[in-house]
């Protein structure tokens, strides 16, 4: 029996309880993405997602070229790590990276010519097993900024079966448009690695979910979705955090994640939109992921742009690309404003997960003085988790894992929207970590 | 872009802040006083601008003596001491000698907010408290209340002593809406305290839950008593210090409930005792005291109506296990 529907946009299911709405500062909103020339040098950490490092598999010496292992693992929970431009490894050495931690990296001279490794080819993908090795070998971890290797969201198991893909183009944090351009730009990739995966993964339906604050996106995405009866356009209210996986799975499908579990657990798998993309081309091409697109932002950025650049180049190189600082700015940023990791240097290299560079001025970088708590309970009404941080604060600051663990602690995501909501300025996310991390110690007793 | 080795400023994240601040939330509270004020000052004349005056002053001074002798950082700048010292003076009969503002604003800023350890430590409403203690400790001129100084205006016992039995004549609804009875400075004007709640509504500065579950639950209960009397029982909630209270003292955040049951469970509870004070009471008032005891509540009320939150699992039977 043939359906029909008239259209292919849906609306949200649910909403989600809290968030905010931030200024979204999407200023670079309409420039097209402006490929950055191989740097001199790429670092490559071989940390760049969560689990387990890489080993380096060459040395100082060695040539490799765009594409060519060089850093694997033999743990489940990993994925490769490949050379990003062509060139000869200049050393093995540990660098430090973004969030302060170090980690060993390879790092490459490049000799410009950006020559691919001859051994990619498009890999042959029959079946769900094929995808999720071919996945893992491409590299590929989730782009939207939480750096999940990709391949394990798409093991499907079989007592877990899966029924919906949510894709995921909310782009919810201020200042960040590269998912938006990945819409604007690269529509029919998108579409066809929905369509390789709903086939591979047998899913009965697709839902691409961008916020109404970029009609545009949904426009583009509509008139695609719109020839294909199981793909679908959902219009999100822009209210941070509605990219938030969790938030995501409710808006898009009604189901409500449990605590500890994955969105597979209620049969929705989320793919961040320009990790799809990069499916559907990877599945052409056999390229594996070694360049990714920024958004290069924020009052202090000369000229704020969209930039496609090789993974490990460094922030300072990309930086100078958009024109350097017109002034110095008071904060510089790995990542959204919201859940972006605050950097003392330039000199780190940009990693797979990373999707902006932000250098804020004192008045955009959210430094407000912090005052006594007056108990107003705004941190808990915009706490999409439906939290009580002021609460959690405090019994963080008492030690006291057992309440904290039934207040829910450890649902916490960190989105921020607590911290962002208080008039007294109170560091909350940090109190939220202090919290979750005294829950795991004691768990671990 | 030369290194010249700038300190960048690291925090965690979020690196965006909305410009809201503790001085902004207790100016519009200030905001939505003043029509009250305004109003008490036009029953019962200028003498209720110097109470007003005398308390808001004191307090702000009591605030700043003592941070500034305890070496504490001088938190006079939000404003705190401002609302405290207002909602003082609004419990206040308008002829109060006024060396007993004094008294008021030190109880209500030394003793029972900062030896408690200040702005949003303190476990019971400053205001009320001193108001008590001023009520126990003066209960002559605390009960004294001077007639409107306005024309038409009814003269005599309070309405809530003539509700309560006491001789006298009852004023219009009208007049008791607006203002035209005896009582507190900031009590009299259930128009002007609404119209301010309405103000703190909007701005989202105090939710609904509180004034609507206090009115709501005085507003049955009394029914209930009166057998389904609605002129008594719209007699009962504009007299007194019931508006003022449900809607700028129990909506006080340090000693109210931060989550949504909470507060429907702090109201409920303030609008009940409220009503049992007042009509099995020797009392011809309990709001103040309702408030006072839910406040100390608070932190149990908090404790049994923690939320629940985003996919919380069914309690696990382990505990029972173990308990065996």
């Amino acid at each position: 029996m043939a359906h029909t529907r008239t259209s292919a946009l849906l609306k949200a299911v649910k909403k989600g309880k809290g968030g905010i709405h931030a200024p979204y500062h999407k200023i670079t909103a309409e420039l097209e993405t402006v490929r950055m020339p191989a740097p001199e040098f790429v670092t490559l950490p071989m940390l760049q997602h969560i689990g387990a490092p890489c080993t380096p598999t060459v040395k100082k010496g060695d040539y490799v070229a765009v594409g060519q292992v060089v850093g694997d693992s033999d743990k489940f929970l990993s994925v490769p790590i490949h050379a990003s431009v062509s060139g000869v490894v200049e050393s093995v050495q540990d660098v430090k990276l973004a969030n302060g931690t170090m980690a060993p990296a390879v790092v490459i001279r490049s000799d410009g010519e950006m020559k691919l490794f001859e051994g990619i080819e498009p890999p042959v993908v029959n079946n769900k097993e094929d995808l999720v090795k071919a996945i893992r070998a491409s590299g590929l971890v989730g782009l939207g900024g939480a750096g999940f290797p990709s391949f394990v969201k798409l093991t499907v198991k079989d007592d877990k079966p899966i029924d919906t893909l949510v894709v995921n183009a909310a782009e919810c944090e201020p200042y960040i448009t590269v998912d938006y351009r990945e819409c604007i730009e690269n529509s029919w990739n998108i579409y066809s690695g929905v369509k390789a995966l709903q086939e591979l993964l047998q899913l009965q339906r697709v839902i691409i979910a961008v916020e109404d604050n970029k009609p545009e996106a949904i426009k583009v995405l509509k008139s695609i979705a719109d020839k294909d009866d199981s793909v679908f356009v959902m219009g999100l209210k822009s209210r941070y955090p509605q990219g938030a996986e969790k938030m995501m799975v409710l808006s898009a499908t009604g189901r409500v994640v449990p605590e500890g579990k994955l969105p597979a657990d209620v049969g929705v798998i989320v793919m961040n939109v320009a990790s799809v993309a990069f499916t559907a081309r990877y599945l052409k091409l056999g390229k594996p992921l070694v360049s990714r697109s920024v958004t290069v932002s924020g009052d202090c950025i000369k000229n704020p742009m969209n930039v496609r650049v090789p993974i490990g180049t460094s922030l300072r190189d990309i930086v100078e690309f958009c024109g350097g600082f017109t002034e110095e700015p008071a904060k510089l940023i790995c990542g959204g404003p919201m859940m972006g990791t605050a950097i003392t240097s330039l000199d780190v290299p940009l990693l797979k997960s990373n999707n902006a560079v932000l250098a804020l001025s004192a008045k955009n970088a959210g430094l407000k003085k912090e005052t006594a708590c007056i108990r107003c309970g705004r941190c808990h009404a915009a706490c999409p988790m439906n939290l009580v941080p002021t609460n959690i604060e405090k019994y963080a600051l008492k030690g006291d894992a057992e309440t904290l663990a039934a207040m829910g602690t450890m649902v916490c995501m960190e989105c921020g929207s607590c911290a962002y909501s208080c008039p007294a300025g109170k560091p909350l996310v940090q109190y939220m970590r202090l919290a979750k991390s005294i829950v795991k110690e004691a768990a671990k007793k | 872009m030369e290194d010249k080795k700038t300190l960048y400023t690291v925090s965690a994240s979020p690196h965006a802040k909305n410009p809201s601040s503790a001085a902004g939330v207790m100016l519009d509270v200030i905001i939505a006083l003043l029509p009250a004020g305004v109003m008490g000052t036009i029953v019962f004349g200028l003498k209720a601008l110097a109470v007003i005056g005398v308390c808001v002053a004191s307090a702000v001074a009591f605030e700043f003596l003592y941070t500034k002798l305890m070496k504490k950082s001088v938190t006079v700048g939000d404003l705190s001491a401002v609302v405290t010292g207002l909602l003082l003076a609004y419990n206040l009969p308008v002829d109060i000698p006024l060396w007993m503002c004094l008294i008021g604003s030190f109880v209500a800023i030394v003793v029972v907010k900062q030896f408690f350890g200040g702005l949003g430590q303190n476990f019971a409403n400053p205001a009320i408290t001193a108001r008590i203690v001023l009520l126990v400790s003066f209960a002559g001129s605390m009960t004294k209340f001077a007639d409107p100084k306005l024309p038409d205006a009814v003269t005599g016992a309070t309405p809530l002593a003539v509700l309560g039995g006491a001789e006298g004549e009852l004023p219009t609804l009208l007049q008791m809406l607006f203002g035209v009875k005896g009582g507190c400075i900031g009590e009299v004007s259930g128009a002007a305290l609404l119209l301010g709640a309405l103000y703190l509504l909007a701005r989202r500065v105090i939710s609904w839950r509180i004034p609507v579950a206090f009115i709501g639950s005085a507003a049955i209960f009394m029914l209930i008593y009166s057998k389904g009397d609605f002129e008594y029982t719209a007699y009962e909630l504009l007299a007194g210090g019931l508006l003022l209270g449900a809607l700028f003292m129990a909506t006080d955040y340090t000693t109210s409930p931060i989550n949504k049951t909470g507060k429907l469970v702090f109201g409920i509870g303030c609008g009940v005792l409220t009503c049992v004070i007042r009509l099995y009471g020797s009392l011809p008032e309990g709001v103040s005291y309702s408030i006072l005891l839910m406040n100390i509540l608070t932190p149990l009320i908090e404790k049994a109506t923690m939320p629940k939150y985003f996919g919380k699992l069914k309690k696990k039977k382990t505990k029972e296990g173990k308990a065996a």
